[in-house]
């Protein structure tokens, strides 16, 4: 049977953390033979539809639209993944904040035990997750009937374009009156997007508030056109928000250049941020955990360190 | 209202975990263990909750070994009124957790369960998720901020790009971020008192589940290590061996 792979779209385009699963989704292919099909489940999805179906290895695109589904509640979602789940061996999608929200529950009422936040596929049934925040990593296999897995994206290229299949619309399933959409506070910003950036300048504790965050980690992510993270120790401080966050309780990510600048390298730090290509440290503290994962390590006061680096990358 | 708030006995977060080297798991001898850093939240939005009125009795429950009763005692140092340890020396997977949890709800009939959004022993990330699946009730995930009406509370939760603020129908369940609040610590006299607040023992056997595993473990390791690279003097000399990297 084949692998339904859960869409991580905004209606009108499609998240690259797709094409990302996909990888693993082609990966889980390549042992057992199956199809794979995309469910793109919204209100006015159907741009980010077609953007799956041109994606390479895809055989059926799915598109569920209702209002129900304008905002991914878990509950109609996972009442629609459960309708569809008989006709699948494997349900995956990467582990966004949207899927980590529904696939449990979807595991839960099929009685199958979630495989969460894989970085790497051993054969149809074993994978490699990590655990205790990536300093240990387990290989499990499963005996359950249906396989319901999250991907770690940063884990995983993106999956290439190619060709164009056939969308079908199906039923979108129903309100179930347990939950309602009230309103979003998302970010818009112009730089990208912190999971799936090329590049990421990071600021720890040491930017001291929340002026000086601004004022000495964003012009140098505009130069380096990259997006702005920051350590656990920088939000709970309340120098950054949340959603910025970088780590074993943030965003994993795998940049080719992560530069953490003030950040001491805590472990839940470094669970975030150590599977970058190309990482650069800039602290004054010379015996900061954070050098011993550094390729380039700078010690030295960032407020002096930072406009110099800016201005020897603009020349 | 009552509220349901489940505890995980966990390795404690500052402690550097090793795996053995058979590769038969994480060496847990002679570890400190501590509750789960996420359920230290969700406890302490269980008793601001009841502090403001909002709830009646705080009820924490933990599925673990003997040695669990310690972390129970823990929540009800902190303030929680009664404990229920599910007794068990096998390591429990989140969809059994989820199945007995389902089972203390069903006989403790809460308006509100609490659930940590991970454990940072096994990071899965599900266990709440399930629970609400199991029970076929409302769940709000990653909870910043959590407001009880009467038979709705309004949760504003952390998404990817920022928040999102849904309502949900109660009895409900929430899963906590690390936002929520700043857990209290217990005080001495607390910690005394504790000692003798009500706590029942059960075991999975008692709620009808079976935890036989569905994930077989073949293999824990430690992460291929990543060395550290060269020291340079200068932002101009950084900027030099970036380029020559071919990363800007």
């Amino acid at each position: 049977m084949p692998i339904l792979l859960l869409a991580e779209h905004a209606g009108r385009s499609l998240s690259d953390q797709t094409a990302k699963a996909l990888t693993a989704a082609l990966k889980i292919a390549g042992f057992s033979g199956a199809e794979i099909h995309v469910l793109v489940a919204g209100a006015d999805a159907r741009p980010a539809a077609e953007a799956a179906a041109r994606l390479a290895g895809v055989t059926k695109v799915l598109l569920a639209q209702d209002a129900a589904l304008a905002h991914q509640l878990a509950e109609p979602l996972a009442d629609l993944l459960v309708a569809l789940a008989p006709a699948y061996d494997v349900i995956l999608a990467s582990a966004t904040a949207s899927a980590r929200n529904v696939l449990p529950r979807v595991a839960a009422r099929l009685d199958v035990m979630q495989v969460s936040d894989i970085v790497e596929v051993v054969s149809a049934d074993t994978f490699k997750r990590p655990i205790y925040a990536g300093n240990a990593i387990q290989t499990v296999q499963s005996s359950d009937a249906t396989l319901v897995i999250t991907v770690r994206a940063a884990s995983f290229a993106a999956a290439a374009e190619g060709g164009t299949v056939p969308i079908e619309a199906i039923a979108g399933g129903t309100s179930t009156g347990l939950s309602r959409f009230l309103s979003d506070a998302l970010a818009v910003s112009e730089r990208p997007e912190l999971a799936s950036a090329r590049r990421i300048v990071s600021g720890g504790r040491a930017l001291g508030s929340v002026e000086t965050f601004r004022d000495v980690i964003l012009p140098l992510a505009d130069t380096l056109d990259a997006a702005v993270g920051a350590s656990r120790a920088a939000v709970d401080a309340g120098y950054a928000p949340n959603d910025w966050q970088v780590g074993q309780t943030g965003k994993v990510v795998a940049p080719e250049l992560y530069i953490a600048v003030g950040i001491s390298g805590a472990i839940q730090h470094l669970a975030g941020m150590k599977d970058s290509k190309v990482i650069v440290a800039i602290n004054k503290d010379p015996e900061a955990p954070i050098f011993q994962v550094a390729d380039y390590g700078l010690v030295g006061d960032l407020f002096e360190v930072l406009p110099e680096f800016d201005r020897a990358l603009r020349s | 209202m009552k509220i349901l708030v489940p505890v995980k006995r966990v390795v404690d977060h500052n402690v550097k975990i090793r795996a053995r080297p058979d590769g038969s798991g994480v060496e847990l001898a002679n570890v400190k263990m501590s509750m789960n850093p996420f359920d230290e939240i969700s406890v302490e939005q269980a008793l601001r909750l009841k502090e403001a009125g909002k709830a009646s009795e705080v009820v924490v429950v933990s599925i673990g070994p003997a040695k669990a009763e310690e972390t129970l005692r823990t929540a009800l140092a902190m303030g929680a009124d009664r404990a229920v340890l599910v007794e068990t020396d096998a390591s429990v997977e989140p969809l059994a957790v989820a199945k007995i949890l389902r089972g203390v709800a069903e006989a403790e009939r809460p308006g509100l369960i609490l659930v940590g959004k991970q454990a940072i022993d096994d990071d899965c990330n599900q266990t709440g998720q399930m629970l609400a699946g199991l029970l076929g009730v409302a769940q709000a995930t990653f909870a910043s901020r959590v407001e009880i009406e009467d038979q709705t509370a309004r949760i504003t939760r952390e998404v990817d790009g920022g928040l999102q603020t849904i309502e949900v129908t109660l009895p409900a369940v929430v899963t906590v971020d690390l936002r929520l609040n700043e857990p209290r610590y217990a005080s001495l006299p607390n910690i005394m008192k504790a000692k003798k607040k009500p706590l029942e023992r059960k075991t999975p056997a008692d709620f009808g589940v079976d935890i036989a595993p569905r994930l077989r473990v073949l293999w824990t390791e430690e992460p291929a290590g990543r060395g550290a690279g060269v020291k340079v003097a200068s932002a101009r000399e950084l900027v030099a061996g970036l380029r020559n990297a071919g990363v800007v």
